[in-house]
């Protein structure tokens, strides 16, 4: 396997008044060393809950249900993230695999310092690591990231920090160990746009220096446009558009992808009005049995009611979900 | 105006439905029983009960449970079954009347002190931190102390005692409505204050004020039956389950049923009460879910 | 820091004057007088007008308020109308015993709850949760002179066990000081273990939904340490809180455990006061313990700002 993960038919389910609700179904996704993907989507598509299932730090009631995850671990070789045992999984979170989370106001303990959260990560991978070496460590990650007056930042409380400051220490701290692949979810959408800017200028370099994998997951498809190599655009659960980067912006082939594009170019175009997809994502659960972006489409005849399409194959290394370019129905 | 009557609707959805909500939750409906249980007690109690409450009968004293003296005879072979079903009305009484005086005059001061800022309230709430500094059992003992042993007396203490409570919660609460944007709505359409409060500001604190009330019911009950316990309540022939607790205690081996009525219907009484409480808190307001 | 004890310490003295006044007017209220309570039958005018200008009853209010508020911060509150004894060192004695029993009591209370409360909250939804909550619900409803007087009938007709008649203080013979606090103890940290607990489970569970407990795992924490560390550390916060809230009603407890267990503490103290209606233990012994629990709660607040970096000094 040359790819760093390779996700297969990973499905998550919950339960909802006792009842289990499908919330991911069949997603396919392959990680690249040293390559970003992008994961773009509305809220609650399923692209948070892929990530959480891949350090299985899924919420109660929420859990996989079929699939697996093959992960080239540094330490462990191949294995498969969705069914390790958690003391082998303890050793991969954060060390091998190390994730950036929305908001960094609050994904810090707000009663410890920064030295004391930065210098755990060290801890729970390397125990016997002497204080002064970590330190340094410390250090040598937050020049990385960009953080000026370094020790007075490290003595400092959550609290006395702003969310940019507080994002770049996220970072730092997924960084501390070198891991192989960063899964960052959602890293700019609480910050302000010029700190958006600075903070993906930054993951950028870093991707470049460290050469690690990243999964890049977003709303944002100006996010995405910037960052990543290769993108899966997730809609109601399942994965409606896969392609490079350049490709997707260019030849865009599912409706939904098309509109996502129209909505963020009307952005640079004066005069325009801002374009929206009209509707709203259907809540988790209601999954439906036909193409499930059906009462959105501006393309729906009632022909697409027949039946889930199939993901296929609609130009080199293009897949797309979507019975106008083919006609195969999912089973 | 929208606002106001979004909010006004929002509350009608919710009384509707607060005792369908209350008696489907399991525990909700133990709670909701329990206290129907000695509500009916109180008021059926001359019907229920075999004796009354005073009557002696010397040749019958200390009896167990029979079928003449279903929960036993006391020392003074008074009926313990009977005591029991007037004590539920004493308890019930010096509850409601005690949270009654405490809810009424904390929810006026509670409503003026949250609307008016400045002096008056500076001044209500001075004097409620300073009541509220006392261990509440602690001010309850003294006022009785210098008031002297009585119903009428236990209820003033217990009143007195639960004022600061209310307040606290009614003025918490009108703060924060008067902060929303309905009430300057209200204002900008030219209502005066005293409109604009008994119209829309009361009515919107009434959730955490109920809550507040159950909870407040229990620990009056709980503060009644704790000082009768003392000699400090309720004071006999007067049937109070806590002076019967304590008048047991002397006969406890000969008579351990003179103890176990008492104490059982203490328990599920207070027991009831903060059941019920749990549950319409979650019911009425979940945000201040434990 | 220290400036912002001494900030506290000032913003009590409002506090503190309040409380003395509301006890100096509630004891104003007393029907009849003092006099006639010392004298009874016996009284006659020229006893009446001795007794007047012993007590300094014959000054106006203020004056009478002065007097007495400048003997208690001098330490002198008076003395007891039987014995004439001096009223002060009486109630250091007598604290001493009660803050015995209620650190005993805190003690047992925690050391019940706060696993449990942990326990019920990590196991959520399942029989160990509702066990728990349902013990927690029973102490937090039993009363404590119910538990007390259903414990010691318990203890008689099981074990034909009753605690020593005569107290002995610890100084004396722990063991058996020891033997005489256990049930006590255990019936006032049972009731308080109720609280705890409920609140341990509620704010551990609103804690482990936070974000941050997320990024600790994320790490690559043990649970051990995700749960101790910094679930449980920031949890701990509106558990002091109640701490310190419950130790109003520990003094009422040990107002009616002291009596029920017959242990000379201030509670039993100031119960033998209200029946003999000897005002100056009444007024001293209230006023005494609306100050520790005053005192208290400035302490909470201050262990407060050692766990919460937020809370600032200044």
């Amino acid at each position: 396997m040359q790819n760093l993960l390779e996700i297969k038919d990973l499905k998550i389910k919950t339960l909802r008044n006792k009842e289990e609700v499908m919330l991911l179904d069949k997603v396919n996704l392959n990680i690249a060393p040293g390559q970003c993907l992008g994961i773009v989507g509305e809220s609650g598509c399923g692209k948070s809950i892929t990530a959480n299932s891949l350090l299985k730090l899924l919420p109660y009631p929420l859990s996989v249900s079929s699939g697996n995850a093959m992960f080239k671990s540094p330490s462990l070789g191949m294995v498969d993230l969705l069914n390790l045992e958690e003391n082998a999984m303890r050793g991969i979170r954060g060390k091998e695999i190390a994730m950036i989370f929305q908001e960094p106001m609050t994904s810090l303990d707000p009663i410890f310092t920064i030295e004391r959260q930065m210098k755990e990560a060290l801890e729970f991978h390397h125990p016997h690591m002497p204080e002064n070496e970590k330190h340094e460590r410390c250090v040598e990650v937050l020049k990385q990231v960009n953080i000026p007056r370094i020790e007075q930042t490290l003595a400092s409380y959550p609290h006395q920090l702003s969310g940019g400051q507080l994002q770049r220490i996220m970072i730092a701290i997924a960084l501390i160990n070198t891991p192989a692949l960063l899964i960052a979810d959602e890293p700019t959408t609480a910050l302000d746009v010029t700190i958006q800017a600075q903070i993906l200028e930054l993951m950028n370099n870093l991707k470049h220096e460290q050469n690690a994998s990243v999964m890049f997951i977003t709303h944002d498809l100006g996010v995405i446009a910037e960052t990543s190599e290769q993108v899966a655009v997730f809609y109601s659960g399942h994965i409606v558009e896969e392609a490079s980067a350049e490709e997707l912006f260019y030849r865009p082939a599912h409706p939904y992808t098309e509109g996502l594009i129209r909505s963020i170019s009307s952005l640079n175009e004066k005069g325009n009005q801002l374009y929206s997809i009209p509707g709203n994502v259907p809540p988790g659960g209601e999954l439906k049995s036909y193409c499930r972006f059906y009462d959105r489409c501006k393309y729906a005849e009632d022909s697409c009611k027949r039946g889930l399409p199939m993901l296929v194959e609609v130009a080199p290394k293009h897949y797309c979900r979507c019975f106008r370019h083919s006609m195969e129905v999912e089973v | 105006m929208s606002d106001i009557k979004r909010i006004t609707k929002k509350r009608k959805f919710r009384k509707d439905n607060t005792l369908y909500l209350l008696l489907r939750d399991p525990l909700g409906r133990a709670g909701f029983m329990g206290i129907a249980l000695i509500v009916l007690l109180a008021i059926f109690a001359p019907y229920i009960s075999n004796f009354d409450v005073a009557e002696i009968h010397s040749k019958d004293r200390l009896q167990a449970p029979n079928s003449t003296y279903w929960f036993g005879t006391d020392n003074f072979g008074r009926d313990i079954f009977s005591r029991i079903v007037y004590g539920a009305r004493v308890s019930l009484i010096v509850g409601i009347v005690s949270v009654s005086i405490a809810a009424g005059i904390g929810f006026i001061l509670g409503i003026i002190s949250g609307y008016f800022e400045g002096r008056i309230e500076t001044t209500i709430m001075m004097v409620m931190d300073v009541l509220f500094a006392f261990p509440s059992i602690l001010l309850a003992l003294l006022i009785v102390a210098v008031l002297g042993t009585s119903i009428v007396n236990t209820m003033i203490a217990i009143g007195i005692v639960n004022i600061p409570v209310f307040t606290r919660t009614v003025r918490a609460s009108v703060k924060s409505i008067k902060s929303l944007d309905f009430v300057a709505d209200a204002k900008s359409i030219g209502l005066k204050d005293r409109d604009i409060l008994i119209r829309h500001i009361a009515p919107n604190s009434l959730a955490s004020f109920i809550v507040q009330a159950t909870l407040a019911l229990s620990s009056a009950i709980l503060t009644e039956a704790t000082m009768s316990f003392l000699g400090l309540g309720i004071r006999p022939p007067e049937p109070s389950w806590g002076s019967m607790l304590s008048e047991s205690r002397a006969f406890m081996e000969l008579a351990p049923w003179m103890v176990i009525f008492p104490a059982l219907f203490i328990i599920l009484t207070i027991l009831s009460f903060n059941i019920l409480g749990d549950a319409l808190r979650d019911v009425l307001d979940p945000k201040l879910k434990l | 820091m220290k400036n912002y004890i001494i900030r506290r310490l000032l913003t009590l003295i409002p506090v503190l004057l309040g409380i003395s006044v509301a006890i100096f007017l509630i004891m104003q209220l007393i029907p009849g007088d003092v006099v006639t309570g010392i004298l009874g039958i016996e009284e006659t005018p020229e006893l009446r007008a001795m007794w007047e200008r012993r007590l300094g009853l014959d000054k106006p209010l203020v004056v009478q308020y002065f007097n007495w508020i400048s003997g208690v911060v001098r330490g002198d509150f008076g003395e007891s109308f039987r014995t004439g004894a001096k009223v002060f060192p009486e109630i250091l004695s007598r604290f001493a015993v009660s803050a015995e029993l209620a650190l005993i009591a805190c003690i047992v209370a925690w050391i019940i709850a706060l696993p449990l409360g942990v326990l019920s909250a990590l196991k959520r939804n399942s029989i160990t949760d509702r066990i728990v909550r349902i013990i927690a619900l029973l102490g937090v409803s039993v009363p404590n002179f119910a538990t007390a007087t259903l414990l010691i009938l318990f203890l008689a007709l099981a074990f034909g066990y009753y605690s020593p008649i005569r107290y002995v203080s610890f100084l004396e013979n722990p063991l058996v000081n020891l033997e005489i606090m256990l049930f006590p103890a255990i019936v006032m940290g049972g009731s308080m273990a109720g609280s705890v607990m409920r609140m341990t489970r509620s704010s551990l569970l609103e804690v482990l939904r936070q974000d941050f407990i997320k990024a600790v795992r994320a790490k690559g924490a043990p649970e051990r340490v995700t749960i101790m560390r910094h679930a449980f550390k920031n949890a701990s916060i509106p558990i002091v809180t109640l701490v310190g809230m419950q130790m109003g009603i520990l003094m009422g407890g040990t107002v009616v455990i002291e009596q029920i267990f017959s242990i000379p503490g201030l509670g039993q103290y100031l119960l033998t006061g209200i029946f003999q209606r000897d005002y100056p233990i009444v007024q001293g012994s209230v006023l005494f313990m609306a100050f520790i629990y005053v005192f208290i709660n400035l302490l909470v607040d201050i262990i407060y700002t050692y766990i919460d970096p937020r809370i600032s000094y200044s």
